[in-house]
This record gives C-alpha cells, structure tokens and sequence, in this order.
C-alpha cells in the first residue's frame, strides 16, 4: 500500500542495505549479531514490518468480501500483492499467480491436484537426490496414494546434479520432474533452464521448487519456462506463512481445486458447486491478508534494490566467505558445485555441529546445524548433519570475520 | 574485549572439562555380553542417536549398562555418565535418578528441592540449563533409560 508502493531510493552499494533491517542491529550475548541463516529463514525490512502495520491500523477487513471501504481497501491491497508478485518472476498474467503458505504447500498442491489424478501404477515421478523434504515427501505421499514410482537422479560428490543420468531417467513414463532451482543444504545451482527444455522435449512437465532460487537472483518464469515455480515469502525477506505458486494458465485452469470452502466458489447449492475462477479456485477460505500484502511489499523492496545487484553482491560474498573457511585446519567443506549460491556447509573436526552452533551463538554467530530437512543429502556425504552458513544481501565481510573467529575459539575449546 | 572474554568462560561452563572427556572417550560405548533390556532414543532435532543396553537380573539390579551411537557432546557425555551412574542401582532407584536428573537438568524448581538422590558427576550436565535447546541432548540417555526400565518398545525421544 502507501509505504511499499513508495519509490525507494536506490543505495549506493547492496550492503548498505543492512540498514533496512531492524532486527540486524543488535547485539546477541555481547556481540553485534552476524546472521548467517537467511536460507532458513530471511530478516524482514523495515517497509515489510510498516506495510503490515499499516494494513493492520487502518486497512483490516476480508477480502472478496464486503460492500465497505475497509474491504475494498483490504482487497486492494491483496490484490495489488498479486501484481507486485507476478511482476518480480515476470509472470504472463496475474491469474498464474496462486497464494499459499509457502513452498511446502504449493509443492502439495501440484501434487494432488495436477499429479495425482493423471497418476497410475506404471507412472513415474522424478526427483533428484539433492531435494528438501518438501519436496520428497509430497511426491512420496502421492505414489503410495496411486502406485506410481518415485526416481530419484543421482548427484556427484561436489554435490553437483549428474546431468546426463538425470536426462536418461526423463523416460516415457514419467509424469513431472521436479527439482531445486537452488540446494538449501548444499547451494549448488542447477542449470534450470536447460534441464526444463530437456524435459520439454520429452514432454515432461516441471516443477521448481525455488525457495532458495528467489531471494538470490531474478527470476523470470516465462524465461524459464517451466510448468510450475513455487516458493516461500520468509525466504525473500517477507513474513512466514506466505508463498506462490506460479503455474501456466493452462495447466492451472485443467487442475481441479485442492482445497474447499468460502472465496473458491461461484456458486455453492447441495446439488454441486461451481468453483471460482483463477487463481481464486485455489484459494480456499480467508487467506493470509496481511502476511501477503507484507509479502508484496518485501517484492517491491527487492526490485528497488535489484536483483541483479543482489546476486553480484552475494557471489562476491560467497567467494570470501568460503576462501575464509577453507584456511581453517580441519574444516571439511561439504558442497563444492562449480555453480553455487549463497550457502556453504562444513564439518569442523570431530566437533558435532549442535556443540558448533551453541558455541558460535554465544559469539553472536547464527548458523544453521543438523540435516536442513535434507536427509537424503547427509547420508550421500555420509554425515548426520552438517553447520551451514547461509548469506543474505545484507551480510558482509565482517560477519564472514566473526564466524571464522567463532569458529577458531570452537577448536580451542574442543582442543 | 573484557565481554567477549566472559563469554567464553560462559560456554565453557556447558563444555567442562568433565563433559569434553566423556564426549571424547565415552565409557562403557558398545554392546553388553548379555543384554536384558534395551532402548533406544532419538532427538530428531539433532539427529542425535544411541541405543541403550541393560543387564539387569532377577532381583532388578542393574549389574551393567553399555550404550552405542552418534550425537554432540551434550548428548554423548550425558549417556555415558549414565552408564557411569546407574550399575548397582535397583530399577526403582535408577527410575528415581531418571525423574531427578530429568527435573534437576530442565531446571524445575519444586523438584530441585527434594532431589531423591545426589547426582555427583551429573552435575556437571547442568550448564545446559541456560541452552533450552540443548537440554533435549542431556536428556535424550535418561529417557532411553526410562523406556528400556519400563519396556517400552517405542523409541524415546524428548519431544
């Protein structure tokens, strides 16, 4: 609304950014904070916290809904998120953008809606060995529900997807690839544009699950290509509890609605019910307004800031943070793609990452330890979990310094 | 500096030399010649792991006590204290020590009172009462402990 749709002043350099962040100026045990797990979960600007104030002061009403000036201003704006949001992946129309509450839930709503009721027991579905949970488990519930066959495309021990193997498994029988735009336990980038048209070529629709895609570099979907693109608004420095689904028109229009209830209808009679138009058919009951309209706020500040500027940025971070890692005696790095964003997992020593992650707390360091909802992936590296130092555009050298120091001290300790 | 400096002594009172050499040379780590009751338990937050193995005989004495797995130091050290802890004990008493240490390590006030038993070493365990996320390490032997006593068949976890 008034705030977020504000010009904003572009800074002279990304990390100045840093300063449109409330919650990174504090200290955490005596120590200015360096947070260093945005790929759990993104800090929030200053304009996405005002936008969802504001909405809740003077805008809250539900959408849809009401004759009134509060719902048509509440409309408005939930609307003008759906704008904003089709705008950032470059979407070809408004109605190919579905709210959800995050990546989880999109990847389970191409899943039962579009998957399953094309599914039998001489289908496959493809994934590859890299996924997050969400998107396994979603593919996994759906096969035990119509006999289909889950496969699952190898990586390599870089961590790197084994293109060649993944185009062989892309048989007749399979119904939909779907694959990490970005790992978030390991970072490796997959070449998604080529993979898409491989897949095309065989006829294969493709999801990307683009939680860890989107708040590193543009995304233009149409660019793409691909058949669907989900992900999260806490990953791109908006609220938890808030995502998309893209989906092409098409395809989105044949899908039955996942779930029922108010806002999905037209009409509503015990004799059958008429389901709303796009994107609204999946849309079932009142939605997150205000965690949707912060959402498009969090959209709007990212364009502001570019996404171009952001990848350079964090690419050149990257670079620091993991030639700063690997002088350490005894680091192990785990993920070493030739083509990465953001994130870098490491082993130090023997020490366990949980004992890592107390004691770089109490420096002011905040790491993500354990197996990043991506246990497949551990167990190739044939680790139970690993310390994962995730970078944002807010980040700097100097965060990168404090996370080496505390680690340091960690040996000293465990010595 | 003089902060920073404080900081550190303040980790170390979770990390005490005490925890770091059990958590290095964990006592009593493998399987028991005869094993009577077992457990295991699981953090799945950590991905911590161990399996809990008793000998106990006719007259519900404890006569050993072995255990295997992975976890962090917290976790590692705390099973093998227990191990340490509990070979004589009859399984009510060991019960008793699960309840006191449980209480003592979540820091619950009431209990810590009337502690039924002295928890010696264990003491060491108590720095994580500052880390509430770590106190499911610590514990996680103790509930295997409480499972295998009551055979439960179920794995314990501290969730």
């Amino acid at each position: 609304m008034t705030q977020a749709q504000q010009h904003r002043s572009t800074p002279a350099s990304v990390a100045e950014c840093r300063d449109d962040f409330p919650a990174l100026h504090q200290d955490i045990n005596n120590h200015p904070i360096a947070y260093l797990d945005s790929a759990a979960s993104a800090q929030v600007p200053a304009i996405v916290i005002e936008t969802i104030a504001d909405y809740e002061r003077h805008d809250h009403a539900n959408v849809h809904r009401g004759v009134y000036t509060l719902s048509h201003r509440a409309t408005d704006a939930y609307e003008g998120a759906r704008d904003q949001l089709c705008k950032f992946i470059n979407a070809n129309n408004r109605s190919e953008v579905v709210f959800t509450s995050g990546t989880t839930e999109s990847i389970n709503l191409v899943a039962q809606s579009f998957c399953r009721p094309q599914l039998g027991a001489n289908d496959k579905i493809l994934i590859t060995h890299l996924e997050h949970h969400a998107n396994i488990v979603p593919w996994q519930l759906v096969c035990e529900q119509t006999g289909a066959e889950l496969v699952v495309a190898p990586v390599n021990d870089r961590g790197e997807l084994e293109i060649e193997r993944l185009y062989e498994l892309m048989t007749d029988e399979v119904r939909i690839l779907a694959i990490a735009h970005v790992s978030n336990a390991l970072g490796t980038t997959n070449p998604v544009h080529d993979i898409v048209r491989e897949a095309h070529s065989r006829n294969i629709p493709v999801l990307i699950d683009g939680a860890q895609g989107v708040p590193h570099m543009a995304i233009d979907v149409q660019a793409l290509n691909c058949d669907f693109y989900a992900f999260s608004g806490h990953k791109m420095f908006g609220p938890t509890g808030t995502g998309v689904l893209y989906g092409k028109e098409a395809l989105l229009d044949a899908m039955p609605p996942y779930q029922g209830g108010g806002d999905m209808i037209l009409e509503v009679s015990f004799s059958g019910t008429t389901f709303n138009e796009l994107p609204y058919k999946f849309e079932a009951g009142t939605p997150n307004i205000s965690g949707i309209i912060g959402l498009g706020a969090a959209a709007t500040y990212l364009e502001s800031v570019g996404m171009p500027r952001i990848a350079e940025w964090e690419n050149e971070l990257l670079d620091y943070m993991t030639g700063r890692l690997e002088k350490i005696d005894g680091i192990r790095l785990i993920g070493t793609a030739a083509d990465k964003a953001s994130v870098q997992s490491f082993l130090l020593d023997d020490i366990h990452p949980h004992d890592l992650g107390t004691i770089l707390d109490h420096q002011g360091v905040a790491i993500r330890t354990g197996h990043h909802c991506a246990m497949p992936v551990m167990e190739f590296f044939g680790v139970p979990g690993t310390a994962r130092a995730s970078l944002a555009f807010y980040n700097n050298r100097a965060d990168i310094d404090q996370l080496v120091d505390a680690l340091e001290k960690a040996r000293e300790i465990f010595a | 500096m003089i902060a920073a400096d404080m900081e550190s002594d303040d980790v170390r009172d979770l990390y005490r030399e005490l925890i770091l050499d059990h958590a290095r040379s964990p006592r009593h780590f493998g399987k028991l010649e005869r094993t009577t009751h077992s457990a295991e338990g699981i953090n799945p937050l950590c991905g911590d792991k161990l399996k809990l193995y008793l000998d106990v005989d006719s007259a519900d004495t404890i006569l050993a006590a072995a255990f295997e797995g992975s976890g962090c130091a917290i976790s590692v050290a705390s099973a093998s204290l227990l191990t340490d802890a509990i070979v004589g004990l009859d399984a009510a008493q060991a019960i008793r020590y699960f309840d006191a240490v449980t209480s003592h390590l979540r820091g619950d006030a009431e209990v810590q009172e009337h502690l039924p038993v002295d928890l010696g070493k264990l003491r060491a365990l108590e720095g994580v009462r500052d880390y509430p996320s770590r106190v499911k390490c610590a514990t996680l032997a103790w509930h295997a402990l409480h499972s295998a006593l009551c055979h439960d068949t179920t794995p314990a976890t501290t969730e």
